[in-house]
């Protein structure tokens, strides 16, 4: 079971997020609605996994995947975001990122990104 | 503004819609007003805009709209705490997903949502907002884009 941590500022698509996950695969840790409470999370509950939006109060989400990227290289972000342009989505993913999903989404475009970042991760 | 500029945001709108519930949206024809009447329904979320383009993108819809799509997204917690967040929500989607057209100096701000009064909403007198009417459902709403 992977410890996933949702990190977004809405609290609708945190809930859309902890509803669409596959609950087989994945175990909910830890929900934060910023940058700076996701890092104090992601420090207390160690997630395998984190969904992280951009557009966030506090701190965005670019600055907050280069510091979890720092406590544990080994985690997989996926970013959610609706931030379409090619340039933001490269730049997540030089950070650290190893999948982005815009917004809206569905349920299956969720769970089909979360199954392709999380093949590798070790269990 | 450009036809195709706001091509972009209805077809955000659309996209939105489309990828949250079984009800596909109508867009009505877009029309221009002056900033001192602006448009607004029961709540409104509203993005500041700044980077080469500046001014504000906004969605604005009445509490039953808001409520029906709630539901539509599974969500049955139709407090008004999630109608603000949810039409915060869904200008912060619309205006993201316009970013690619205009890139990523398209620089958006977090959602400040405000509820009831149009007068509380503030924008440049010397220009003029265009509105993208909306129908979804048996509701209305609209996109209101003021850039300069």
């Amino acid at each position: 079971m992977l410890k996933l941590m949702i990190v977004d500022d809405s609290n609708i698509i945190r809930n859309k997020i902890s509803r669409g996950h596959d609950d087989a695969k994945f175990s909910l840790v830890a929900t934060a609605s910023n940058g700076l409470d996701a890092i104090a999370q992601f420090k207390k509950h160690q997630p395998d996994v984190v969904t992280m939006d951009l557009t966030m109060p506090e701190m965005d989400g670019i600055d907050c995947i280069s510091t979890l990227m720092a406590l544990n290289p080994e985690v997989a972000i996926l970013v959610v975001s609706a931030l379409s342009d090619k340039a933001t989505g490269i730049q997540a993913l030089q950070m650290g990122a190893r999948g982005f999903l815009l917004k809206p989404f569905t349920e299956e475009e969720l769970e089909n990104a979360l199954n392709e970042i999380t093949e590798q991760v070790d269990v | 503004m450009s036809e195709a500029t706001l091509q972009v945001f209805i077809d955000g709108v659309v996209r939105y819609f489309r990828h949250t519930s079984h009800k596909e949206v109508e867009v009505g024809t877009p029309y221009l007003v002056d900033n001192d009447n602006p448009a607004a329904f029961d709540y409104t979320g509203i993005i500041g805009i700044s980077g080469p383009t500046k001014g504000c993108v906004y969605f604005t819809a009445s509490r039953i709209l808001l409520k029906h799509l709630l539901l539509s997204l599974g969500e049955g917690d139709t407090s008004d705490e999630n109608l603000i967040d949810l039409v915060g929500e869904v200008a912060n989607t619309i205006s993201g997903n316009a970013r690619s057209e205009f890139g990523q100096e398209f620089m958006i701000s977090v959602p400040v949502v405000i509820t009831g009064a149009p007068s509380n909403i503030h924008l440049p007198q010397a220009s003029r907002s265009y509105v993208i009417p909306i129908y979804w459902k048996a509701y209305s709403a609209a996109v209101v884009i003021c850039l300069s």
